[in-house]
Order: C-alpha cells, then structure tokens, then sequence
C-alpha cells in the first residue's frame, strides 16, 4: 500500500456525536480507501453501530461531517445517501419480516433501478423477469436459494443475515457497512460468509466491517480501526492492531463494563 | 399494452368477481337483499373500502378520517348535477378530482406523522371539514337539511340542450336515466373498473413498495426509497376512491349531507376491511357486503318476522326465544355488529379471507397455510 | 377581563371530564399497551350508574318489595334499609343527593366491569397489533352500548343535581370583583373540584403507594420489572379496573350537566383520544393537562367575539389545536420518543 495511490472514498471527518452527558463518538477521523475492507473493532458500547448510524443518516453528528466520493453525506436523508451507492447490513436485522425472502430482495433491486419514488403500476412484479433471476442469483450466493419463497420473517436470525447481506449486494453499492454480518450465525455459515465477503472484494467493492469476531476481522480487514469509548485508540495494518497492547486493555476494560451493567 | 395486462391468476379472479357481481340480483335473492337500492349499496361501499384497503392494507397507515373523502365526492358531485349536468360522468370525474386534491392536501400534512398520531390527524381533519360542513360552509353543503337538487338548478350543460322538465330529474348516462337496476349495473361497471385496477397496484412494483413501507418503513428508506411520496401516492389514490363512492352515492340519490362524514362512518369502512381481511383484494369487498347488509337487512327484521322465525319452538320457550332474538335484530342490529366483531378479530384476526384461507388448506389434506402477513392463532 | 376569566372557568368542567377520561386512557395504553376505543364507553356506563341508582332508590319508595331489590347489585342491599327506614324526610334528601351518592354503586360495579373486561378480553390482546386492539375494543363498545341502549332506551334520561348546588357560585365576589360579575354554576364547581381530587389521588396513588411505583416503573420498563419476578400483571389488571372507576366517576358526576344518553361514550371518546394524543401518548400529566387545555380553549372559541372574528373556530378548535400541536410538537405536549409510531 503506498501512500502515493491512495484513493480516500469515505471520509470521516472530526465526527462526534453525543447522546445528552453521553460522548458516543469523539472526534472520530476515518479514512477509507477505494476497494479495501476496513473493519472497526471495539468493546460494547464503544461507538462502532453509532459511527455507521451517522454516515448512513439515521442520525446527526454533534459536530464533523462525512464525505463520500466528493460528496457531503452529513444532512442527507437515509434515502439519498444509499442512492449515492451507500447499502448496510444492521446489528439487528433490518428485513420486511412479511415478504417473502425474494421480494425481499428484489424491493432494493428496485431502489437501484428505478430510483428514491416512481410509480409503476402498469406493469407487474411478475414481468420483472430480468430482476428476479438477479435476485435469485443472489439468493444463491448465499446460499438461501432453497428459502427464496419463505416468509422471511419465520428464517433464523443468521438467515436473516444473510439476506440482509443479499438485500446490500443487489444493489451493487459503492460502499457496504456491515454490522456484525456474522453474529449469530454457525461457524460453517460464518465461513461461508467470509468467503461471499472475500469474493465481492475481489469485485472492488469498498467495506466497512463491525465484527466481534476475529477469526473473520483477521481474514477479511486491510485496515483495523479501534473504537473504545468513542474515541479511535489504535488504528493500523492487521499485524500492528494484534500486538497493540492498548487495544487488549480496550477490551479487558469493555468486558468488565460489560458485567458492571448486565 | 402493459396498461391491460393482468397475470393469469388476476385475470381468472377479475372474471370471477365480474360474474359474481353482474349476477348479484340472482344470489342476493334468497337473502332478500337483491333490491336495487341494497345492491347499489353493495357495489359503492366495496369502492369505498377497496380505495381504503389500498392505504391501510398496503403501507399499515390507519386511517380514520376517510369519510371526509366520500363526503367531498358526493357534495361534488351533487353540485356537479345543479349546476352543470345530469350526466353521471362529470360528476364521477369531478368528484375524484377534488377528493384526490382534498386528499393530497389532507395526507400531506397527516403522513408527517405515524401510527396512531397519523390515525388522530386524519380524524382531526376529517372531523373538522364534518363540523364545518355543519356550520360555517352551509352555503356549500346546505348544512343540516343535506344538498339537493331544486326546480331552479342552473344545469348549464342539460338547459343548453332541452328545456326545463316538470319534477326533479334523475342521473343519467348519455340520456339513459340511472335508477333502480340500471343505476346499479352502472355502479358495478364502476366497481369492476375499481377492482381492476386495485388488481394492477397490487401486482405492481408500486404495490410491492407500499408493502415493503408497511412491513418495515425505515428498511425503505435505507434502502433508497423516498418513503413519504410513495405513502402520499397511495393516501391520494384510496381518496380517489372514496372521492367516486361518494359521487356514486350521490348517482343513485342525489342529496349528500354531511353525516356521511363523521367519524363513524370512517370506523365502518376500517371495519369492513378488518372484517374482511386486511391487505387482500376480494377481503373488504366481502366485508362492506356483509356489514350493509347486517345494517339493512337485519334492521328491518322485527318481533313478528322472528316469531315466524321460531314458529317450530314449542310456545312456553317461543316467546323467551323471540324476546332474546329480538334484542339483536331491528333496532338492535347494531349489538350483532359488534358482537361479530369481537368474534372475529378474537378467533379470525385475519377476516374472512383468512377463514376461506383455512377452510382452502383443509381440502387440501389438511395441511395448515403458511400464515401470511396473518396471525393465525388468537393471542393467548 | 371577567370574560375571560368566566370563559376560563368554563371550559374547567368540560375539561375536567376530558381530563379524567383520558387519565384512564392513558393509564390503560401506559400499563397495558392498549389502545382501548371502549374507554369511552365506561365513561357512559358510569353515567348510567346514575341514572340505576336513582331508579332504585324512587323504586325503592314508590313500590315496597324487599324480593326485587335483591335482584341487584350488593352496593343496593346496604341502602336499602336506609331508604326504607327513613321514608319521610330522609328519602328524600337520598334522592336529592342520588347523583353525588350513587359514586357508592359506580366505585364497586365500575372496578368489576373493568376487571371482568380485562381478564375476559383486553388481556388476549396486549401483543397483537394497535389496529387489532382498536377494532375489539370498538365492537366491545358497540356492545356495550346497545346493551345499555336494549335496557334504558335510546333517549337521554335527565339527572337532577341536589338542590342544594343548583345555584351559582358568586366567584367573583371571592377575588374582589363586584358582586353578581362573576357567578358560576355550582355544579360546575362542584365537577371541576370534584375532578381535581379524583385526579390528585391517583396521581397521589402512583406516587406514595408501593402498588403505585411498581406500575409505574411498569409503565417505563415492563421487562425490567417483570424480570425482578414480580407480578405485574395483576397489577395492571387492577390498574385497568382503576382506569374504569375514574372513567366511571367522571361519567357520573357529568350526568347533570349533560343527560345521560346511550352513545354519549363514542362523543367523549373521539374527543378523549384527541386529548391524549395532545398531552403526548403514554404521559399521565400530559393527559391531564391537555384534558383541562383543550377544555378551556373550548370555551374560549365558543365566545361571540372570537366567533365573529373566525366563523366556525368554536366547531373545530379541539380538532386544529390538535393538528398544530401534532404537527409542530410531534409527540404532543408531554410525549415520549418513539410510543405508538407503529
Ligand atoms: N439513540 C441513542 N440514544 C441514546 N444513547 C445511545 C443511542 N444509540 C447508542 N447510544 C449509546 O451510545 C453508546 C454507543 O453505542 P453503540 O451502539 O454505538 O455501541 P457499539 O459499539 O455498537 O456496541 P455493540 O458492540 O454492543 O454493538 C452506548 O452507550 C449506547 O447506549
Ligand atoms: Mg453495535
């Protein structure tokens, strides 16, 4: 990685954002490059599901803005920022619980096609043949093919997931944020994710990944950030992070606040 | 052309439905309802609930304020026959025009909120524009004594053509006068047209949008959509249709007055899409036909029908039976509406559709349906 | 100045009616996640509590048969010797006073219809969806008021308010106006009073009573409460029949002021509904000070002045001031981030 390529697509710029006393983020600065899978690792509470809620818009930073592409996401509405080519995959799953697991996702291939509103009830979703098969190629990938005509509202939380995941990847986005993509799923659903994961990077697709899991942050990060009460502690190639000694204090500190709370 | 096509399955339901509503005064005879004022009943008030069912059976916003749509499409229409014709299609034409308008400017405003602040906004206003209609807009609505027609109604169009008849005129399509069976032929016409294009939103990308905004509305908007236009969208099409229930009220009988306005009646057509099964197509039509005719069949029953009734009850219970039975028919319908409420959303939260649903699945080897959108299970 | 004072006393009755209903609303959405469209009809129940003890009471002196009273509720049995014993000039003021007093029927029977209602039907509904909810608890109001409808007609039935407080209260003389510019109607006083107190003890209720901070620590955290393994659904139970009593009593005390009809619930229901959402669904203060809020604009809008400046205001002031309030302050006065958006 030399510094004379870099290609920032995201960026994070001095975000903080606070919840009344509380200082979720602080001062946060993030850089992503074009193409590269940058995982944010944390302790609970740290801030992580906050800083994705202000780059995709569900909610104002206190102060500091994020810029994607050139463009100020900071202000935006939730609808225009995944327009601009900005999909994420939620902590808990996001789905339309009373569709079936295809048109769950072909409503975003829909987004894609047709735009933020457009009314079309001339033709029927039926006819729609070219996006269904995309919807379904989809489905295939990972590997929920066999449920496409399930309510997806009765799937398992991993399967869930993992249309969530399908639902981001139809819409081709520039910039995927994923929140934990694996809790809650076996190791073999796991693996099989990294490897969807591995396999859209081959495509150049630009990450941003939340994940408790370091078996999947080691296999997939080119760049590890570390959040720890709201403030990037350490931030680094894989190798660095692993022997940062202020990053296990991190979480040695989160898991005690951990059992201070629950 | 994209804009007649249905699947195969719509247009197999849209040939069934038009038999069973062109060959309604043939079913509705051994129920006593097949006169022709029940039967125009039937065909306006499935409108009516269809246009509703667009907004709450496919985005999940509750609405209780849609009377004020029916109401401003029969004072349209009304005004429509005084002051320009008798001919039923301006006024129709008219009147979705202005409901829709009303309904733009109404859902506006409502669908900044959701839930059941968006409930109470639009019973606000619908109950404003009631209590105006009684008061400050006599001049438009002719207040409590409703609007009709009179002998010195301008009519602009009709007088350019004919000259003034002795009584009252009645609706009419191109000169053919619209009462009694023809007037109800002309709104099941208007209904099928009404369904059939129901049948298009709910097949269409549009009516998947609506869903998806119904199932998990901040999903949308992640998603990319802009979710408040496809709700207005939606709001100003089930006014339209409301619009033209009114303005078919109005067909049929030409006087529009402002309890077609209040509140209940925006509970009734709320009901008559519960009852019938909220977010399928034939469900509220099944409701609306169930409620107007418990409202004017089981009205009319009286002791002396009942003791007719339950003439095999030997004579000491007969009376008892009588006297009970009566508390629920007549003036007491309303009591039977009720308890059939109860019932249904305890034992049948889906509506009928839901019952047919099941019913369906025990044919088929008794194997129980994948509960849709539904819950099949009363609550426990 | 005295006109705007008396149109604010004014709207303190009405409000006060308002207020209480929509105190049981809430308490009833609050505890229970329920949005109950019989509300309403408890209110008329109460109203027709009334209207039942009065007609027991003249029964009472008119035909002597001890074997028919028994055939209703146990509140009877206790003042029926009194009615009895002291015909002469005690019946009289009984009956006189039969609106104040027939609170000792409402308080026990209203505390039954309201349990009987929740553990027959309301407590099947706490997870199903609000438009579920609405559409039982409507057709549980229909009910309910046909019944009523079956047994006392369809008119309204005119309650006379003791003589003693038929008078009007001279309120003005009290703050140093002159005499006679400022009287209001006993009763009226009498209702507002009557509403603040009810509405002070439960309030007092949930605030000093152990009962009381289990529900309300109920009402902001139901799992955390139900984890500390107490059982909160009794609790809520008796929070639902304390909810029909406080409509019941407001249903009562309003009989002389407005005669008791069959579909007087549905009336005060749309209204009461408005008056919680205003106050901000799910607050308890809210409720109250939305009640007395909208009461009293009520008034105002109904003055000649105002009408003559905005024709028709006094016709929907309840319904705008709603609309603004919606608009402008989305979760009403008092509301809570993110109740009832679904
Ligand atoms: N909408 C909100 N209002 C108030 N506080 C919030 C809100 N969202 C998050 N917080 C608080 O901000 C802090 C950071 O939360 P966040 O969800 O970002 O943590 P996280 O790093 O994603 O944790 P986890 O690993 O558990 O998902 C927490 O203390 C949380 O309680
Ligand atoms: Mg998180």
């Amino acid at each position: 990685m030399t510094t004379t390529e870099r290609n920032v697509v995201l960026h994070v710029d001095d975000v903080s954002k606070n919840f009344g006393g509380l200082h979720a983020l602080s001062d946060i600065d993030l850089e992503v490059e074009e193409g590269q899978t940058h995982a944010i690792i944390g302790p609970n509470g740290a801030g992580k599901s906050t800083l994705l809620n202000v780059i995709i818009g569900r909610l104002a930073p206190t102060s500091g803005a994020v810029v994607f592409d050139g463009q100020v996401l900071t202000g935006k509405k939730p609808h225009q920022i995944n327009q601009l080519g900005v999909a994420r995959v939620f902590q808990t799953p996001e789905i339309f619980p009373d569709l079936t697991v295809l048109q769950n996702v072909m409503v975003p291939a829909f987004a894609r096609r047709d735009g933020a509103f457009r009314v079309n009830v001339l033709r029927s979703v039926e006819r729609e043949a070219a996006l269904r098969d995309e919807a379904e190629a989809i489905l295939e990938d990972v590997g929920l093919a066999d449920r496409r005509l399930s309510h997806a509202g009765a799937l398992s939380r991993g399967d869930k997931r993992r249309m969530e995941l399908a639902m981001c990847l139809i819409q081709h986005p520039r910039l995927l944020l994923l929140d934990e993509p694996t809790a809650g799923m076996s190791r073999h659903d796991t693996n099989t994710t990294i490897d969807l994961l591995q396999k859209i990077k081959a495509r150049g697709m630009t990450k941003v990944i939340i994940e408790h899991d370091m078996h999947v942050v080691f296999s997939l990060a080119d760049k590890i950030s570390v959040l720890s009460g709201g403030r990037i502690i350490a931030e680094g190639l894989p190798d660095e992070v692993r022997g940062n000694i202020k990053v296990q204090e991190a979480y040695l500190g989160g898991a005690h606040r951990l059992e201070a709370v629950h | 052309m994209a804009l007649f096509q249905l699947s195969r399955r719509d247009a197999l339901i849209l040939a069934l439905f038009a038999l069973v509503v062109v060959t309604m005064p043939v079913w509705t005879a051994p129920f006593g309802a097949n006169y022709p004022g029940l039967m125009q009943k039937f065909a306006i008030y499935a409108i009516f609930a269809i246009g509703f069912n667009i907004l709450f059976g496919l985005t999940g916003y509750l609405s209780f304020g849609h009377a004020a749509f029916l109401g401003v499409g029969s004072y349209t229409a009304v005004w429509s026959f005084k002051l320009l014709t008798m001919d039923a299609l301006p006024a129709l034409l008219l009147a979705v025009v202005i409901s829709g308008l009303f309904a733009l400017v109404i859902g506006f405003l409502s669908l900044r909120r959701s839930g059941i602040y968006f409930s109470i906004l639009t019973l606000a206003f619908a109950q404003m524009s009631y209590n105006l209609a009684y008061s400050v807009l006599t001049p438009i609505t002719n207040g409590e004594t409703s609007l009709q027609l009179t002998l010195q109604d301008p009519r602009l169009i009709d007088l350019a053509f004919t000259t003034r008849g002795a009584g009252l005129p009645t609706a009419s399509l191109f000169g053919v006068t619209l009462s009694g069976l023809s007037g109800f032929y002309f709104c099941a016409v208007v209904l099928l047209i009404a369904f059939f294009f129901a049948q298009k939103v709910f097949a269409s990308p549009f009516g998947m949008m609506l869903r998806g905004i119904k199932s998990n509305q901040m999903r949308m908007s992640y998603t990319g959509f802009n979710t408040r236009p496809y709700a207005l969208t939606a709001f100003v099409i089930s006014g339209m249709y409301a619009g033209l229930a009114g303005a078919l009220l109005a067909v049929t009988d030409p006087l529009a007055g402002a309890e077609r306005m209040q509140w209940t009646a925006s509970g009734e057509v709320v009901l008559m899409t519960i009852l019938g099964g909220v977010g399928t197509l034939i469900g509220p039509v099944m409701g609306a036909w169930l409620i107007k005719y418990f409202e004017n069949i089981f009205s009319s029953f009286n002791e002396g029908i009942l003791s007719r009734f339950f003439d095999f009850i030997p004579a000491p219970l007969h009376d008892t039976v009588v006297a009970i039975a009566s508390k629920f028919v007549g003036e007491g319908w309303q009591l039977t509406l009720g308890l059939l409420f109860v019932l249904v959303v305890v034992f049948l939260p889906g509506g009928i559709m839901e019952g047919v649903r099941r019913i369906g699945a025990l044919f088929r080897r008794g194997n129980p349906p994948k509960a849709g959108a539904m819950r099949v299970q009363p609550a426990e | 100045m005295d006109a705007i004072l008396a149109q604010l006393l004014n709207g303190l009755d009405k409000g006060g009616a308002y207020a209480l209903i929509a105190l049981g609303l809430t308490l009833v959405f609050g505890t229970l996640g329920v949005v109950n469209f019989a509300h309403g009809a408890l209110f008329m129940l109460g109203a027709f509590c009334a209207v039942t003890f009065r007609y027991l009471i003249t029964l009472e002196t008119v035909t002597v048969d001890p074997t028919q009273t028994t055939a209703w509720g146990t509140a009877l049995e206790v003042r029926t010797p009194l009615a009895q014993t002291w015909f002469g000039d005690w019946g009289a003021v009984l009956i006189d006073w039969s609106v104040p007093l027939s609170i000792l029927l409402a308080i026990p029977v209203m505390l039954v219809i309201g349990i009987v209602m929740e553990r027959g039907l309301i407590k099947h509904f706490y997870k199903r969806p609000h438009a579920e909810q609405i559409l039982v608890t409507f057709g549980l109001a229909i009910v309910l008021q046909e019944i009523v409808k079956a047994i006392f007609g369809p008119n309204p039935i005119s309650q006379a308010m003791p003589t003693a407080l038929r008078g009007a209260a001279d309120v003005g003389a009290l703050i140093g106006l002159a005499p006679g510019a400022l009287t209001y109607p006993l009763w009226r006083l009498v209702y507002f009073l009557f509403s603040a107190g009810v509405i002070a003890a439960v309030f007092g209720f949930l605030r000093f009573t152990t009962f009381g901070m289990v529900v309300r620590a109920g009402m902001a955290d139901r799992e955390t409460v139900g984890l500390l393994g107490i059982n909160i659904d009794r609790r809520f139970t008796i929070m639902f029949g304390l909810a029909a009593v406080v409509a019941g009593l407001a249903g009562v005390m309003y009989t002389p002021l407005l005669p008791p009809n069959y579909h007087q619930g549905m009336d005060f229901l749309v209204l009461s509904f408005v008056v919680v959402v205003v106050g901000g669904m799910g607050s308890l203060p809210g409720a109250v000070a939305a009640g007395f809020l909208l009461g009293i604009l009520q008034s105002f809008a109904s003055m000649n002045q105002i009408k003559s400046i905005l024709p028709g205001i006094d016709q929907i002031i309840i319904y705008l001031t709603a609309v603004v309030i919606l608009l402008v302050r989305p979760r009403g006065l008092f509301g809570r981030r993110g109740m009832m958006e679904n």
